[in-house]
């Protein structure tokens, strides 16, 4: 490699770098400056401090618990069947789990509130374990993009119909193949899945709010609204979140035992 | 009654018919190899055997028991494949315990059981070991482990050596025979490696387009081929164009010979008889005496292949190496002979 090559590579890394973390710098800054002339973390205290926000961010990370289980339940047997089974629908089914990407949230929740207000024949929003759970449905769809890719990636990486045989021919169910054969070997694959959920169901608004759910996305909003500093250090915080989850995506792919075995 | 029967099988793709008319009677601890060329359809029977397709007709029998409609987890049949496709999230004593575990078994009878196999395939000492940090043929051992250890009914290995060196592929065949022995275990076995069928079987299945060509042992497969196809695939061959004389009779050339029994072709009609290399020989003094010319010669070690034109065709001869007897060289002018009961009828 040239010498000039390299320093434009470093040039083009250092203005991406600087395009994303100037902001957040600028960002971070502000959200010191809660006391008047000096740096201190108030700001951030008071959020933590903040009984609505302990109570929407459990809220929010039950919720995310609760989606991404339903997401696995649904994707990992899902994928695995297309793979396995059905080849000729793989396009379909992707198709299908991009969507959610394509439809926005409001008109996915406007939908939910017509299907299922109380004078439906499923009146899910007459009562809050209703709400609650439509909520985590409407979560899921929107995750399942991300679920499936990544789910899909890690299946591919194993030999899906070889592996389901030979656990067959030892007279494995398809309970003992999912459980015990196909999951583990796409835990990898299935944990970046859930981190992702997991952020996204944590910033979410649209959902949560026209479904009336005390979860963390409304109150961001809330407080964005109505005080000075603390929004931004929310910012930080939220940002905070979402990169620790891309970290343990890194961190469980960097050290999952057996990834060298998907040969 | 043959432990594993399987008659009439017939297996089609769409319109692909890929297995037609497919009848084999497998005695109890008898060693059977499938050996045709690629796309035959060896792998389409053993999964119909192993349950992983459905027969379009015909009947599987196991032990008197019909397997046919059976789900491939309740006919208790070992399978190894060529890929090994060990569970590579479980460690080599998990992986030879999986049968077990599914089938629950208790957990020290598991280990006993786990330790046992690791024995017999000689790795005692892996089972702690993950499926990466083996090689190859380590592998396919414990593949082969896992699949003995629940005591199938009938072991199935589809192409288990392919995907091996040369070296380990000789080795592990002789490992896998001795197994198979020591176990009683009624095998199996889909090669396209004729010298690899040969070695190891009972009997073995030539298998042409998704038709048994011939069943037969080794020494029959070899030595008597009843198909130009099983003659031409199994083997080095020579061929020779010969007319029908009367009552069982061929002229070859200018000589008359008497065909092996059994073989009785309308006079004067068009005949094709085979000989292998080995049944030709430098010199004179058998049933049929030919002139020829030495075209090439491959030492080999302990054979000597010698090529040579004789009426116009191509011979190709097998003599032992002998040191005080120099092979002939290219060019040479000799004679080669055979004897008539060395001759292979072929059917076309
Ligand atoms: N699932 C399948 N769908 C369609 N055709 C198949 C399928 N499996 C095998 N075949 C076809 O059946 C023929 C025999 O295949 P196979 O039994 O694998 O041959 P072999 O093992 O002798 O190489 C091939 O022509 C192959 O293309
Ligand atoms: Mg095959």
């Amino acid at each position: 490699m040239s010498l000039w090559t390299r320093i434009t590579g470093w040039m083009v890394l250092l203005f991406g770098l600087g395009y994303f973390l100037l902001p957040l710098l600028g960002l971070f800054e502000f959200s010191l400056k809660a006391r008047r002339g000096v740096y201190s973390l108030d700001a951030y205290a008071k959020v933590i401090g903040d009984p609505e926000f302990q109570a929407t961010f459990a809220y929010s990370v039950m919720m995310a618990l609760v989606t991404i289980i339903i997401g696995v339940l649904i994707v990992v047997p899902t994928a695995f069947w297309v793979r396995l089974k059905m080849p000729w629908a793989r396009p379909y089914v992707e198709f299908i789990t991009l969507l959610p990407l394509v439809i926005p949230a409001i008109v996915i929740v406007f939908g939910y509130i017509r299907l299922y207000n109380t004078s439906s024949f499923l009146p899910l929003t007459g009562t809050i374990l209703g709400t609650n759970i439509l909520l985590a449905m409407g979560y899921t769809v929107l995750a399942l993009p991300y679920m499936y890719r990544a789910v899909d990636t890690g299946l591919r990486t194993i030999d899906v119909g070889t592996l389901t045989e030979a656990a067959q021919s030892l007279g494995a169910g398809w309970f003992t193949i999912l459980g015990k054969i196909i999951l583990p070997n796409v835990l990898v694959a299935v944990l970046s899945g859930a981190f992702l959920t997991f952020a996204i169901v944590i910033g979410e608004f649209t959902l949560a709010a026209l479904l009336d759910r005390p979860a963390f996305g409304p109150y961001l909003q809330r407080i964005g609204a109505n005080k000075p500093y603390e929004p931004f250090a929310l910012s930080v915080i939220a940002f905070g979140i979402t990169w620790a989850c891309m970290g343990l995506i890194q961190l469980v792919t960097r050290f999952s035992k057996h990834t060298k075995a998907a040969s | 009654m043959a432990f594993l029967d399987l008659s009439h099988l017939e297996k089609s793709f769409g319109n692909n018919r890929v297995v037609k008319d497919f009848s084999l009677p497998v005695e109890k601890g008898e060693f059977v190899s499938f050996l045709g060329p690629s796309g035959c359809g060896k792998t389409t029977v053993l999964r119909m055997v192993a349950g992983f397709e459905t027969p379009t007709a015909g009947k599987i029998l196991i032990d008197g028991q019909d397997v046919t409609n059976l789900r491939p987890n309740q006919r208790n049949i070992g399978m190894v494949f060529q890929a090994y496709a060990l569970f590579p999230n479980l460690t080599v004593a998990q992986n030879v315990g999986f049968g077990l575990k599914v089938a629950g078994v208790a957990r020290a009878e598991i280990d006993k059981r786990v330790t046992e196999m690791l024995r017999l395939i000689g790795l005692p000492d892996k089972g702690p070991s993950y499926p990466f940090q083996l090689s190859g043929g380590q592998q396919q051992r414990v593949a082969l482990a896992r699949a003995l250890a629940p005591r199938p009914r009938v072991l199935l290995l589809d192409e288990p050596l392919s995907a091996l060196d040369a070296k380990i592929r000789v080795s592990l065949r002789a490992e896998i025979r001795e197994i198979q022995r020591e176990l009683g275990i009624t095998t199996v076995f889909v090669t396209h490696d004729q010298e690899e069928a040969l070695s190891i079987s009972d009997r073995i299945v030539v298998m042409n387009g998704g038709i048994a060509d011939q069943v037969g042992t080794p020494f029959e497969i070899y030595n008597r081929p009843t198909t130009r196809f099983v003659a031409g695939f199994v083997g080095t061959l020579n061929l020779i164009e010969a007319v029908a004389g009367p009552t069982g009779t061929a002229k070859i050339g200018d000589a008359t010979v008497l065909l092996p029994e059994g073989h009785n072709q309308a006079p004067g009609g068009k005949l094709t008889l085979a000989l292998r290399p080995e049944g030709l020989h430098l010199g004179h003094g058998r049933d049929v005496v030919l002139p020829a010319t030495v075209t090439g010669v491959e030492f080999m070690g302990s054979v000597i292949r010698v090529d040579l034109t004789a009426m116009g065709t191509k011979f190709s001869l097998d003599t032992f190496n002998r040191p005080d007897a120099p092979p002939p060289k290219a060019g040479d002018e000799t004679q080669v002979t055979f004897a008539a009961r060395d001759l292979i009828v072929l059917a076309d």
